[in-house]
């Protein structure tokens, strides 16, 4: 057996993250130039509608045949079929706010209560002024079936629905969240 | 794959964290929560496949000298060299092995190398402020650094941050990932710091507090700190095994 511990607090990141989470490589959850792999763009923005230039941008999501290589996976962990799959994506915010992430759509994935989750990506925003990770999820717009049998979109009043929904851009995807706000960004507890 | 009629899945459940374990994330004391701090309430996201899984990242990722702030560059930093050390752990004492680990701090001086921290204090050309490493097998780091200075900043009269080193850690699932901060034994300046003050919980502001350990102290050369850090246990389902798979 083993002791519970209790767990170390989370605090901001400050303003100063871009000099140790920054990584050149970042952005690609696959490899520049792999098929199908396209952008996803959007800003950050607060309350008063303005960039947050100081936000780091987390993604994390299944491969194309929806598997993960990971051990707690009950599936099996199971090696993505696309050479330099890693899964994870990253981008610091720019002086707009900007952030991008170089990826290809998840594929469905079984929910253990039977159902069917739609394509999505997990998402973690941090960001000086935010003393604790958000965490918020990308739908895919091409996907309108499949999401609306989607158990996470279900939960969600529908009027905030399309703040979890990318809209399709010139090369790939656009998505704004928005931490507060009138069309503020659907945020979970995880 | 026909998800329809699969079986059910059994899939780990990781332990909700106390609300005075972590800072609410509307803390007036903190201006720049103001703006940025969601107002809408949260929306209960069940954990399922993607949430507890998580990124698998290897050694590649970290350079030989990446743990060792102190031999980046041409000579060494200016400062009281130290070594931090500590373990990462999940809330039932599991070590969390082979997980990244990133660090990133200021200089002696409580200056950062980064364009937009311009208050006038020295910048050192032999300190960039980054580091990286990976957990060994009983989920041991180790930096070798110089301790950070305090630095002020403008979010009320008079305000100093603490002396800190902000931690970076991805655990092993999506559910676990921390981003927190180290700060030193009995620090002067924590009675007026919003971000430290803004965890509810004394005892768990504690936690975030390194300790003096003289057996990490090495003679002739660096003062020792210890500092563990705990990411979320997970709940025991029927379908684990009673023995520890790890
Ligand atoms: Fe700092």
């Amino acid at each position: 057996m083993t002791d519970r511990l209790q767990v170390t607090p989370s605090q901001t990141v400050g303003p100063f993250l871009h000099i140790a989470l920054q990584w050149e490589d970042g952005p690609y959850v696959v490899p520049p130039g792999t098929a199908g792999g396209r952008w996803l763009r959007g800003r950050v923005l607060d309350g008063a509608g303005d960039p947050v230039p100081d936000g780091l941008v987390e993604t994390w999501q299944a491969d194309p045949d929806g598997r993960f290589d990971h051990p707690d996976d009950p599936r099996g962990a199971t090696a993505s079929a696309i050479e330099g799959f890693r899964g994870f994506g990253r981008s610091t915010t720019d002086r707009e706010g900007r952030f991008e992430i170089f990826t290809v759509k998840p594929g469905p994935l079984p929910a253990p209560d039977g159902g069917t989750e739609a394509p999505h990506l997990d998402v973690s925003v941090l960001a000086r002024g935010l003393l604790h990770r958000v965490v918020t999820r990308i739908y895919f717009p091409d996907e309108p079936q499949a999401n609306e049998r989607d158990p996470v979109l279900a939960s969600v009043d529908p009027s905030r629905r399309p703040t979890l929904v990318a809209t399709a851009g010139p090369d790939g995807l656009l998505h704004d969240i928005r931490l507060q706000g009138e069309h503020e960004t659907v945020f979970f507890d995880l | 794959m026909d998800t329809e009629r699969a079986p059910r899945l059994a899939v780990p459940h990781y332990r909700h964290d106390r609300d005075t374990d972590h800072p609410p994330l509307a803390s007036p004391g903190y201006g720049s929560t103001a703006l940025r701090a969601p107002a809408r309430p949260l929306v209960v996201l069940p954990q399922r496949l993607t949430e507890i899984t998580g990124p698998v990242l290897g050694e590649t990722r970290v350079g030989e000298l990446d743990h060792d702030l102190t031999r980046q560059h041409a000579a060494e930093p200016l400062g009281q060299r130290i070594v931090v050390t500590g373990r990462v752990l999940d809330g039932d004492g599991r070590a969390v092995r082979h997980t990244l680990v990133e660090v990133w701090q200021a200089n002696a001086a409580g200056r950062y190398a980064h364009a937009v921290d311009n208050w006038p204090a020295p910048l050192d050309p032999n300190f960039a402020g980054v580091g990286r490493t990976m957990t060994d097998d009983e989920g041991r780091y180790r930096f070798v650094t110089v301790k950070p200075g305090a630095y002020p900043w403008r979010n009320h009269d008079n305000a100093w941050r603490p002396a800190h080193i902000h931690f970076s850690l991805f655990g092993r699932a999506f559910t676990q990932r921390l981003v927190t901060q180290m700060y030193f034994p009995d620090d002067p300046l924590f009675f007026q710091d919003p971000i430290f003050n803004a965890v509810p919980d004394p005892a768990a502001r504690a936690r975030m507090v390194s300790a003096y350990d003289h057996t990490v102290t090495e003679s002739q050369w660096a003062l020792g700190f210890t500092f563990d850090i705990v990411l979320r246990g997970r709940d025991r389902t029927p379908f684990e095994d009673e023995h520890d798979d790890d």
